[in-house]
């Protein structure tokens, strides 16, 4: 606004706006067809009964908020699947993201300390990152080979005498969700690593030297600067993370063969959708879990994003 | 003197910091090739050798091991590198001209809705993709789009991660007033933006083109719920359709070599680009 008048005399006679609406329809054409009213649509169908079994399709039929009691009525064994399922999806999120963002916090302090130096650490960067841009679905499936009965793991903890019979690591809950969790730490660890490096690289390099002169530790440090001046950039780090693990679904989707097992306890919310959206093609119920989806991830947003910045 | 001593010990301080810090990079690093140590080392060994036990020493049936997969009925691995290779380049270029042309749209012209749109870009930015997949399958469906490779690469037009980054390198590296010379030298707007905007933003093009083609050729979710057809199927699809096929009949050596051929292109590209890769993964996210 302020600089609008200057503007419009330098370039008097010829308006150029209508390149600008011409530059950016292609945009938000594709956005409103691929993105907008699927959204909608997604929403509309959650308020409607259409699902196919077998070869005959049932509905579409309006049936109000019937998707939505459905999907928190208890099943015969007394268990909620949604919430079940949210859980899951909280819990493997929170196990690899915790010790991700505590490493990654670790390693960055590491990387830009003027007093350690570290050497190498090109190569380093280049390692931590590189899980990060493995297709997900062929890393699980590594996963699961190595760790299978008579893959790799099993042989070696055989021979070397520390497991007396084959483990199936398959069968219990701590394992599979284990496996998932370290999958998704070795992931995404380097890729925060490098976000919260420039982060602390951004701060105003004085800081750490008047810190330094004032006679603070290197944990001082961390804790009084470091840490409150790196806060918008972990917040954002959190949230995007936080995202991501709510759409948690290749990696549990491939290594358990969709199944969740054991019992479905690492069963995801989106592993959930795709069960009604593969196969039945029950676009109600799938849409009626998008909407849960889309509402649980903008109250968490508003919930750590407040948590975060309460304090200033 | 006093101080010297103080200052021997704060040495040995820092050294033993130093140390304890290196061992636990080394531990990182182990901790991230590992798995991919023993993926490259069991895609050279027979299915004889995997079943009799362990080892990190490689074997000589690395290319036993690549014909027989890429030979292989049921999983037409080529076929699905080539599916994934097209379909990964198409929607890299489309996101990358398109995020640049939205950007620039909005970067170098004034006009009344400037503000809004932006706004709007930038809050759609943080909505999952997956939570409008319903709706997308179904209107795909209905179109007879599902073995097809359009709902997969049209989308890419709009993505506003990438056009959040394009705007952000426009703003600093590029200056406005090149685009008045061209205007006074009587260069079309469009031609301005494709012979003069584009050369000069290159690197952000390219940085953004890796991006969008990694993330394209991972991409599982959605082209699993479009692709049925087998001659249609990309290599994610085909990788999970390992992991449900019967396991114990399989020759493991080949399960080994199909992992290694459907992350293989991405680790060529990170080898030779890493640099610029990691350069790019900041550049784009933290001024926001």
């Amino acid at each position: 606004m302020k600089k609008d008048p200057e503007k419009k005399k330098k370039t008097k006679g010829v308006s150029y706006a209508k390149w600008g609406y011409i530059f950016i329809l292609p945009f938000f054409l594709v956005y409103f067809t691929c993105h907008f009213v699927p959204q909608a649509l997604t929403i509309y169908n959650s308020f409607f009964e259409n699902y196919r079994e077998g070869l005959t399709q049932v509905g579409p039929r309006f049936v109000g908020l019937e998707n939505y009691v459905k999907l928190f009525t208890a099943s015969s064994d007394g268990t909620i699947d949604i919430l079940k399922y949210t859980g899951n999806t909280i819990l493997l999120w929170l196990c690899g993201a915790i010790p991700q963002i505590l490493v990654a916090l670790l390693l960055a302090v590491f990387f830009t300390s003027y007093r350690l130096k570290i050497k190498g650490q090109r190569f380093f960067k280049t390692v931590i990152y590189m899980p990060n841009l493995i297709m997900a679905s062929a890393f699980s499936m590594l996963f699961f080979t190595l760790f299978s009965n008579v893959g790799p793991v099993n042989q070696l903890l055989l021979s070397a005498g520390i497991a007396e019979k084959t483990i199936d690591f398959f069968a219990y809950k701590i394992t599979v969700r284990g496996m998932i969790c370290i999958m998704n730490f070795l992931m995404w660890f380097g890729n925060t690593t490098i976000l919260l490096m420039a982060g602390i690289m951004g701060i105003d390099q004085n800081m750490f030297e008047a810190a330094n002169i004032d006679g603070a530790t290197p944990l001082q440090t961390f804790f009084r600067v470091t840490l409150p001046l790196l806060k918008p950039i972990l917040v954002y780090t959190i949230m995007t993370a936080m995202i991501g693990g709510l759409q948690m679904y290749d990696v549990p989707q491939v290594l358990t063969k969709g199944q969740g097992m054991p019992d479905r306890t690492s069963t995801t919310l989106i592993m959930y959708l795709n069960n009604y959206l593969g196969t039945s093609k029950n676009y109600g119920m799938s849409g009626a879990i998008s909407v849960y989806i889309f509402i649980i991830t903008g109250i968490i947003s508003i919930f750590v994003y407040r948590s975060l910045t309460k304090e200033d | 003197m006093n101080r010297d001593v103080s200052s021997k010990g704060a040495k040995f301080k820092l050294n033993l910091a130093r140390t304890l810090v290196y061992i636990f990079l080394v531990f990182l690093t182990i901790l991230c090739l590992f798995s991919f140590y023993l993926l490259i080392i069991n895609s050279t060994r027979s299915n004889g050798e995997l079943q009799a036990g362990f080892t990190l020493v490689p074997s000589t049936h690395f290319f036993t091991n690549l014909k027989n997969a890429w030979n292989d009925a049921s999983i037409d691995i080529p076929r699905g590198m080539l599916n994934s290779f097209m379909v990964a380049i198409i929607t890299a270029a489309l996101t990358t001209y398109f995020s640049a042309l939205t950007a620039y749209g909005l970067y170098a012209y004034n006009f009344k809705f400037k503000k809004i749109a932006f706004t709007f870009i930038m809050a759609v930015m943080v909505i999952p993709k997956q939570v409008s997949a319903v709706g997308f399958v179904q209107l795909v469906n209905k179109f007879h789009l599902n073995n097809n490779y359009l709902p997969l690469i049209v989308p890419a037009v709009a993505a506003p991660v990438v056009f959040f980054y394009m705007r952000q390198y426009m703003e600093s590296t590029l200056p406005l007033e090149v685009v008045e010379a061209a205007r006074v030298d009587g260069c079309g707007e469009f031609k301005t933006f494709n012979t003069i905007i584009l050369p000069m933003i290159k690197p952000a093009l390219a940085v953004q083109m890796i991006f969008a083609f990694v993330e394209s050729w991972n991409n599982y979710f959605i082209p699993s719920l479009i692709l049925t057809k087998a001659e249609y199927k990309t290599v994610p699809i085909m990788i999970a359709q390992l992991r449900s096929a019967d396991y114990s009949k399989f020759d493991m050596g080949k399960v080994y070599m199909f992992i290694l051929l459907a992350i293989l292109p991405v680790m060529i590209v990170y080898m030779f680009l890493s640099k610029y890769i990691i350069k790019g993964v900041t550049a784009g996210s933290v001024k926001g």
